[in-house]
């Protein structure tokens, strides 16, 4: 196997990209690729593509619409098509959304306020690519630190998510509101996870914690069982 | 020709920026607002060539999240 070869997007305004390229390179090594938004290609042979957190486009219009449409973004929506992993995290899960790749939106907080605080997360699905290492129903300790983070989709769409297992996070205390509090979904395919929490914010006991650690190590082991 | 855009949330959408509003205008000690419903107003500067359709794409595609939010299309007379 080549080593892991991955790509980390930054937009304007992004501000957990240098956070997540080390993440990556630290639990998944390999190259880890920087990319910008107004590139219209990605690199070739990617394993992995993460959308970081941040203020995009200074979340003008909605947190992440701008993003949406940016030219790198068309070649993530091919790229994320063709069954390549994409991670969304805080900003990118709001870029996700608003770009169609996975349903639903983020609304501001229910209470008004920017939570900026460590929060309990339950593993609802430990059977897909990126939380595989997880053991199903566990709780983990996660940050968040965000302002639109209310989870919000009609009912059918959140009953079809939880009856396809396409919820892989919920909180498990009230933070900001979401529906059925829901802190990360993928797409039908499995390849898309978009989460408000930052795991690559929890890599190291230096970092107050490790629980983030898993995500990136499931994707690695994944691609090799591939 | 100037279009104005209204985007608004849809019925049914928690406003908590609405509710903020709402706790204010009490604070003002004027009551009888039974509720406020925050939106945006985008105001746009076309040349005529701009077709109905696409003030309609704009808006679908860019204006409005059409999963939480309504949109209204406004053309100003000259």
């Amino acid at each position: 196997m080549s080593a892991f070869r991955s790509a980390v997007i930054t937009f304007p305004g992004s501000n957990c990209d240098r956070d997540m390229a080390v993440a990556v390179e630290q639990v998944c090594g390999g190259e880890v690729l920087r990319v910008w938004h107004g590139d219209a290609q990605l690199p070739d042979r990617l394993d992995f593509i993460a959308l970081p957190g941040g203020f995009s486009y200074g979340d003008y219009l909605r947190s992440g619409a701008m993003a949406a449409r940016s030219p790198i973004m068309q070649a993530v929506v091919e790229a994320a098509n063709k069954g390549v992993p994409v991670l969304g995290v805080c900003n990118g899960f709001q870029v996700l959304t608003e770009s169609g790749l996975l349903p639903g939106a983020l609304l501001r907080n229910a209470g008004m306020n920017f939570v900026c605080r460590e929060v309990s997360l339950t593993v609802e699905n430990n059977q897909s690519l990126f939380t595989a290492g997880y053991s199903a129903g566990q709780q983990i300790t996660i940050p968040v630190a965000h302002h639109d983070g209310n989870y919000f989709a009609d009912a059918a769409t959140l009953d079809r998510l939880e009856g396809e297992g396409r919820v892989a996070f919920r909180y498990a205390e009230e933070v900001n509101g979401s529906a059925r509090q829901i802190a990360g979904v993928l797409n039908a395919a499995g390849n898309v996870l978009g989460m408000m929490p930052h795991p690559e914010r929890m890599i190291e006991q230096a970092q107050g914690g490790s629980d983030g650690r898993a995500l990136f190590e499931s994707l690695v082991r994944g691609l090799v069982a591939a | 020709m100037k279009v104005r855009v209204f985007v608004s949330l849809k019925n049914g959408v928690l406003d908590p920026q609405g509710r903020a509003i709402h706790h204010a205008i009490e604070g003002l000690g004027i009551h009888g607002v039974n509720d406020v419903r925050a939106g945006k107003m985008i105001e746009l500067d076309v040349e005529p060539s701009v077709t109905d359709e696409q003030l309609e794409t704009m808006c679908k595609q860019l204006l409005a999240n059409m999963v939480i939010e309504n949109y209204r299309i406004e053309r100003q007379a000259a």
